[in-house]
């Protein structure tokens, strides 16, 4: 029984790995190549915009200390919403808009997503600048601007870091919930392999987008490593993540 | 939410009206789900937490462990087990846990270390046992800092919850599954938005009530820990 059963799974795996291996499955529009282009390009485009839109206004408020209990329940709150939900909901509201199926519904719902956990990230990176930093350096005679670009940036600049790459995580993640509105990307293969109970397109399909958030995370980590002041780095990290 | 119940029909008070027995299940089958991933999750990184704070050189390969099965996708790891598992509430079960491990034992860790050594020095000192300690002394301090971890890991795993429609469970998420088939006429974006709705108020009344736990378990921390 244990037998048979180790069989069908060597045999299973096997399949997978012929799935790879044909070269059908990697080019065209709806290939591999494809998919993980779209995917790509929707993630940096989403986690660009939500930097755009949410990191100005969090290092503004912060710097100004102003709305810090509102910051903290705007966090909790984006974690009891679920991802799969706003995708879904963004669908008839971009129909509605006319901006149509596929692209901007998942785009829109990754930009409602992933703001929230980067605005709270910088600007608890910038409020809990050590005090005592600030008031030093007002009273070496910095001007508001200079505290800010000079002290507070710098030094909140691992945690803004870390609030990009752990936001990417998360977009690479909800990003394959598009996949459910008519978006392409890695997401096609779950949920075509589900549609068709192909288990060996499910299953390459998962390997592709957990192969493509380990990456994210683990190139992301590098490059923030190299980005923040050398001083800074030997300095734990902590911040908001969600699971989508 | 104005906008929703515009002139052209977003949203359909009497499908609510008509389906409050199938909204009150789907609620119950979502609290279960939820709660059978919290209660086992809580389980294993108990487990996983006595072995990180007695040898403390498998915290950091426990970390990477549980911190890797976070960064994987939900319907990702949904469909890493859907070969093995099939369709079925292990399948969910197996992907919620998974999500809750390194929250809990996180927090769990953190917070025992965060005992004061003078309590421990004198728990000992009174004649503690290992294990009286860990359990009448360490444990109860670090529940404030623990009831922090399994708050956010209900809020994460309520939210989860809605993925497992798609492997055919879901709770609530069915509602959100079956409008997205119905998306174009207003019984599909209805039953989006009370899927979301009641979800996301589950969330809240699940937080609300461990702060309540929390307050009522441990009287002395409620003057020092903020909500």
């Amino acid at each position: 029984m244990v037998a048979t059963k180790g069989c069908a799974v060597i045999d299973f795996l096997g399949q997978v790995v012929a799935w790879f291996a044909d070269s059908a499955n990697w080019l065209g529009s709806s290939g591999i190549l494809n998919r993980l282009r779209e995917h790509v390009q929707i993630t940096a485009a989403a986690t660009a915009a939500s930097a755009i839109l949410a990191i100005p206004p969090a290092v503004w408020l912060a710097h100004r200390r102003i709305g810090g209990t509102f910051v903290v329940a705007f966090v909790n709150i984006g974690r009891a919403i679920p991802s799969f939900a706003i995708v879904v909901l963004f669908l008839p509201i971009s129909i509605r808009l006319g901006l149509g199926i596929g692209f901007w519904p998942t785009f829109l719902a990754l930009l409602f997503l992933a703001v929230p956990p980067m605005f709270t990230n910088a600007y608890t990176g910038v409020a809990e600048v050590d005090p005592d930093l600030v008031e030093a350096s007002r009273g070496m005679g910095m001007t508001d601007r200079e505290v800010l670009s000079s002290v507070e940036l710098p030094m909140a600049s691992p945690v803004i870091l870390a609030a990009g790459r752990v936001a990417a995580v998360q977009v690479v993640a909800t990003a394959t919930l598009g996949a459910l509105v008519g978006w392409g990307g890695l997401g096609r293969f779950i949920v075509d392999g589900f549609a068709i109970q192909d288990n060996v397109t499910v299953f390459a399909g998962a390997v592709l987008v957990a192969g493509l958030a380990i990456i994210t995370e683990v190139l992301l980590g590098w490059l923030e490593h190299r980005l923040v002041p050398v001083t800074l780095r030997s300095r734990p990290v902590e911040v908001e993540s969600v699971v989508a | 939410m104005i906008f929703l119940q515009a002139s052209d029909g977003f949203f359909s008070w009497s499908w609510v009206a008509g389906h409050l027995d199938d909204i009150w299940d789907r609620t119950v089958e979502h609290l279960i789900l939820t709660g059978i991933a919290v209660f086992v999750g809580m389980l294993i990184s108990l487990v996983l937490s006595v072995i990180a704070l007695r040898f403390r050189r498998t915290y950091t390969p426990i970390t990477w462990f549980t911190g890797f099965l976070y960064t994987i996708p939900s319907l990702a790891l949904f469909a890493f087990l859907v070969p093995i598992t099939g369709l079925s509430i292990l399948t969910a079960e197996i992907g919620l846990v998974s999500y809750t491990l390194l929250i809990l034992i996180r927090n769990t860790v953190a917070g025992i270390d965060a005992v004061p050594a003078a309590t421990v020095e004198s728990a000992r000192g009174m004649g503690y046992t290992d294990r009286g300690l860990f359990f009448s002394v360490e444990l109860p301090l670090a529940l404030p800092v623990i009831i922090a971890g399994i708050r956010i890991a209900a809020v994460t795993t309520i939210g989860l919850v809605t993925v497992t429609a798609l492997i055919g469970q879901g709770g609530l998420g069915f509602f959100i599954l079956r409008g997205l088939s119905l998306f174009y006429s207003p019984i599909g974006t209805t039953q989006i938005i009370v899927g979301t709705v009641v979800s996301v108020a589950l969330a809240v009344a699940v937080d609300l009530s461990l702060v309540g736990i929390q307050r009522i378990a441990t009287p002395w921390s409620r003057r020092r820990v903020a909500l």
